[in-house]
């Protein structure tokens, strides 16, 4: 089994990320002319990295990119439920007078982008699956 | 599952900026609207919205947006004097809605654009959920 969650890699807990921030975004969108609104997002790379099983064996190399990623992903970090509390306040680049910070264009920007990074965790999913269907059948 | 709440809270800003529409439906096709008297003319209405408070009342969710109440502009309304109108009061005035039309066509604008933002959101969230079940096929 631990073996088959290798084989997946990383990309099951991005795409959880990525769903995330894709209702976060949404919800900014639709707050967009809401007085006092503040707009939020996760910071990717923190909630990320909660959610990426701990490495049992660290000498384990199974997931590569998880010390490329940054420092302070040790294995020290257990508290479980960290992604639910990295939400943070976009600063927006023009204020508005009725304290929203919501901008349209920005959060369309990214909203695209999140759902394109999604689309593609797909598509290396998509791929591995074909991989180990091939591998099976073994023709 | 996230991708579900997206269409809740996306199909909550629709809804909003269609009410928000048909305020300005509504204060446009007043705009020309007298009366006899101040009291009676017709007022501008703005929707006032406000962010949904979740259930569960956990910060990680995605909130929608609700009209929370539709005030009435208390400008004064245009006062004419028009002794030969029909419906002009003993002194001779009729009152007019202070409907500014040009600001109705920007709030009709910003309404109807940000609608579409909605309809994008649940369109790209809907691809995303159907890719994701036709995962490995």
């Amino acid at each position: 089994m631990d073996l088959l969650n290798n084989y997946f890699g990383i990309h099951a807990q991005s795409m959880q990320a990525r769903e995330q921030r894709a209702e976060l975004i949404a919800s900014n969108l639709s707050n967009v002319d809401t007085p006092g609104y503040k707009a939020r997002d996760i910071n990717f790379e923190q909630v990320f990295a909660a959610q990426l099983p701990k490495p049992v064996d660290s000498s384990s190399s199974s997931l590569p990119s998880l010390n490329r990623l940054s420092p302070a992903l040790s294995p020290s970090n257990s508290q479980p439920d960290a992604s639910l509390t990295n939400i943070q306040y976009r600063v927006p680049l023009q204020p508005a007078l009725d304290g929203n910070t919501v901008e349209a264009h920005v959060e369309q920007g990214e909203f695209m982008k999140n759902s394109i990074r999604y689309q593609t965790s797909l598509e290396f999913l998509n791929g591995r699956i074909n991989g180990l269907i091939n591998a099976l059948r073994g023709e | 599952m996230s991708l579900f709440n997206i269409f809740g809270v996306a199909g909550s800003g629709m809804a909003a900026q269609t009410i928000r529409l048909n305020t300005t439906a509504s204060n446009l096709a007043n705009a020309e609207t007298v009366s006899g008297s101040a009291e009676t003319t017709y007022r501008t209405k703005q929707p006032v919205f406000e962010a949904m408070m979740n259930d569960m009342l956990s910060q990680d969710q995605g909130q929608g947006v609700q009209v929370s109440q539709i005030v009435e502009s208390d400008a004064a309304p245009v006062q004419r004097y028009e002794p030969a109108h029909p419906l002009a009061n003993p002194e001779g005035y009729i009152y007019q809605a202070n409907v500014n039309t040009v600001e109705e066509m920007a709030n009709m604008m910003s309404a109807s654009r940000h609608y579409q933002t909605n309809v994008e959101v649940v369109n790209t969230s809907k691809q995303m959920l159907l890719n994701t079940l036709r995962l490995g096929q």
